[in-house]
């Protein structure tokens, strides 16, 4: 499965990558914020993507929006320190199917993959 | 300062220690005032804004950092590399405003993208109309400290108001 993160800290797309790789998946691909993520869309096509909220020049709320705008289909899993339920509801109304608040454990942030996963394939 | 902001966010740093570190986190008696910098190499700062205004700021001793960092990542940090310390750093003073302004109860706040400053005597300045809590902090990795300077503003101030704060090494 092709997996995106989005995320501007390189140490967490390190650990999130990590625990992907430790799941079995391999083909995983970087952007450090909203721009460069839709910068690669076209080109990777992602059948899921992990984004963080807080980045410079497009925050993940924002590339959500534009990535369902422009007919992006595959889940999104927001995962980010925003904890409010506010913040949740804002994230699931712009398009995210799952949420994760950072810190997480590695259990945790496989157990939501799948979980994503599974509801999309149900 | 409002005392109520001073709880969230040592608990958030205890929770982010524990769930990341696997570290307790021992808290000293918090104070007023700037922490004392002389004993800090590595400073990371976020600012706060909407309901409230302000940053938090966590200095580490280079060590102190760099084995948190090596903990953190699961690969040693060296002294020169400085870029993935400054990333690791930022990510943990982004977890730990983002988990105390979840508790600031009935708030709207959002957080800023962190900054980290590296230097021996480096200062940090803050706002200068909001009295910082300092707050001594010890865990496996050494001591740390985190410094608070966060208000509670009008709504109608909030619109022409910003979090800030600057660095000097």
């Amino acid at each position: 499965m092709k997996i995106l993160l989005v995320d501007d800290s390189k140490t967490m797309r390190n650990i999130q990558k990590s625990i992907l790789t430790q799941m079995g998946h391999e083909e995983i691909e970087e952007a450090c914020d909203g721009l460069d993520a839709l910068s690669k869309l076209s080109s990777f096509e992602p059948e899921l993507l992990l984004v963080d909220w807080n980045m410079p020049n497009m925050d993940g709320l924002s590339f959500v929006k534009e990535y369902r705008a422009k007919g992006g289909k595959s889940p999104v899993m927001m995962v980010t320190t925003e904890a409010e339920k506010a913040r949740v509801i804002e994230a699931i109304k712009a398009g995210v199917n799952n949420y994760v608040v950072k810190p997480f454990t590695p259990d945790l942030l496989s157990q939501r993959i799948e979980e994503t996963m599974s509801k999309v394939a149900a | 300062m409002d005392s109520n902001f001073v709880l969230p966010v040592i608990k958030s740093t205890q929770n982010i220690f524990e769930m990341m570190f696997q570290l307790p986190v021992e808290i000293g008696e918090p104070t007023m005032g700037s922490i004392d910098q002389s004993k800090f190499d590595v400073s990371g700062i976020i600012g706060m804004n909407g309901d409230v205004d302000g940053n938090v700021v966590i200095s580490f001793p280079m060590s102190t950092a760099q084995r948190l960092v090596s903990i953190f990542t699961g690969m040693e940090c060296a002294e020169e590399d400085t870029e993935d310390l400054c990333d690791a750093i930022g990510e943990i003073v982004n977890m730990i405003a983002g988990g105390a302004k979840a508790q600031f109860d009935g708030m709207s706040v959002s957080i800023t993208c962190p900054s980290v400053v590296i230097g021996a005597n480096h200062a940090v300045y803050g706002r200068k109309d909001v009295t910082s809590v300092n707050i001594p902090c010890s865990c496996d990795c050494g001591e740390f400290c985190l410094e608070l300077a966060i208000k509670s503003i009008n709504k109608s101030e909030g619109a022409s108001s910003g979090a800030s704060a600057s660095a000097t090494s």
